[in-house]
C-alpha cells in the first residue's frame, strides 16, 4: 500500500490529480488523506481516501505503507523519517497559491540529499518517480529518534530551568 | 529550583504539534501541560511522557482557526487566554503557527517567560508569525543557522535529531 497525505489544512488539487492518474493507470494500491475537497475541489477517483485520520490510525497506515507520497509538510516528512518509510515529496507553490509562499520548495530542496527522500519538482515528474519506487522498492530512511538533537534539548530546558 | 517549573507547551496541529512533541525531553521534571487543536493528540502527548517515564501531562483543546475565520479567531483568543489563567505557566513553548503568537502575548501579560521555535519548514526565511512573535518571546530561536541574527532568532539546533540510538 502507498499512503498519500497532503496535511490536513489546504487542498492541493495539482497533486492529488497527478496521484489519481497515475493510480488509473498502475492499479496500484493507494490510500489517501486528503482534506475536504469542496463543491470545486478534485476527488480522486482511482483510490479510496478520508479527510483526516486520527493520530493512532496515522501512525498505523504509515507502519503498513511500502512508501508514502506526500506535500513536501514537514509533518508528513518527519513521520515517514520516524517511521524509517521512504517518502516522495512534491512541493507546494506559492505562486499557484497551494500555500502561502514558497517555503515547501525550500524544504524540498535541503531535504533532497537524505537518502529516503525523494523531491518531484511538479506533477509531471511525480509519475515517473512514483514508477521508480514501485519498482525498486525505494531506499528506506535511517530511523530518526523521537526527539530533536541534544543540544537543542539542553538550551531549552537550561532556559526552563534557569531563574 | 525548589519548585519543578510549570510548563505550557503549545501549537497547531500537524507539522507544529509534530515538532513540539520532539522536544519532550527538554520538559522532563517538569510540570508540563499541551495544549492544540484535536483532541486525539492527547494520546500522542501521553506517549511522549510515558516514553520519558514522567508523569502523565495536562491535556487543553482549543479551536482550531484561519485567518479568514473572524469569530473563530476571537473564540480561539479567548479559549489560549483561558488556558494560559487556568495552567499559569512559567514557561510558554510554542512551536507556532498563530495561536503561538497570541499565546506569547498573553503569557508575557501573564508574566511567563515564552519561547517561540520557528518551525524547521522555514527554510530561507522566518515565517510571518515567527516574524511578529520573535521579538516579544524571551527566547527567539530558528532551526537553521543560516536565519540566525543578531537581535533576531539564535540557532541552537534543529528538531531533526539524530538517527535513532
Amino acid at each position: 500500500m502507498i499512503f498519500f497525505t497532503i496535511g490536513t489544512h489546504e487542498p492541493f488539487d495539482r497533486m492529488v490529480r497527478a496521484v489519481d492518474a497515475w493510480a488509473a493507470t498502475s492499479g496500484a494500491d493507494v490510500f489517501g488523506q486528503i482534506p475536504e475537497p469542496g463543491a470545486s475541489g478534485y476527488r480522486p477517483r482511482h483510490f479510496p481516501f478520508v479527510a483526516r485520520l486520527a493520530p493512532a490510525a496515522y501512525a498505523a497506515k504509515v507502519e503498513a505503507a511500502d512508501f508514502l507520497v506526500a506535500h513536501a509538510g514537514m509533518g508528513s516528512i518527519i513521520t515517514a523519517l520516524q517511521h524509517g518509510k521512504p517518502i516522495l515529496v512534491m512541493p507546494r507553490r506559492g505562486h499557484l497559491r497551494e500555500t502561502r509562499n514558497d517555503h515547501q520548495w525550500a524544504t524540498a530542496s535541503r531535504l533532497r540529499a537524505v537518502p529516503g527522500i525523494t523531491v518531484a519538482a511538479d506533477e509531471t515528474e511525480l509519475p515517473r518517480l512514483l514508477d521508480d519506487l514501485v519498482a525498486r522498492g525505494g531506499t528506506a530512511p535511517a530511523p530518526l529518534s523521537p526527539w530533536a538533537e541534544p543540544r537543542l534539548l539542553e538550551a531549552l530546558a537550561a532556559f526552563i530551568h534557569q531563574r | 529550583m525548589s519548585r519543578r517549573p510549570r510548563v505550557l507547551a503549545l501549537s497547531s496541529t500537524g507539522g507544529h504539534w509534530v515538532q513540539l512533541l520532539r522536544l519532550a525531553p527538554a520538559f522532563d521534571g517538569c510540570e508540563l501541560h499541551y495544549a492544540t487543536t484535536v483532541a486525539e493528540s492527547r494520546d500522542q502527548a501521553l506517549a511522549a511522557a510515558r516514553a520519558r517515564n514522567q508523569p502523565a501531562p495536562g491535556f487543553h483543546l482549543f479551536t482550531d482557526a484561519n485567518r479568514w475565520q473572524k469569530l473563530r479567531l476571537l473564540r480561539q483568543a479567548l479559549e489560549l487566554a483561558a488556558i494560559l489563567l487556568r495552567v499559569r505557566p512559567h514557561v510558554l513553548v510554542t512551536t507556532g503557527a498563530a495561536p503561538g503568537y497570541v499565546a506569547i502575548r498573553l503569557g508575557r501579560l501573564l508574566g511567563a517567560r515564552t519561547v517561540w521555535i520557528d518551525s524547521v519548514a522555514n527554510v530561507e526565511e522566518l515565517s510571518l508569525t515567527g516574524q511578529l512573535a520573535g521579538p516579544h518571546a524571551h527566547l527567539w530561536l530558528t532551526q537553521w543557522p543560516e536565519l540566525a541574527r543578531p537581535g533576531g532568532p539564535q540557532f541552537l539546533g534543529s528538531v531533526l535529531g539524530g538517527p535513532a540510538a
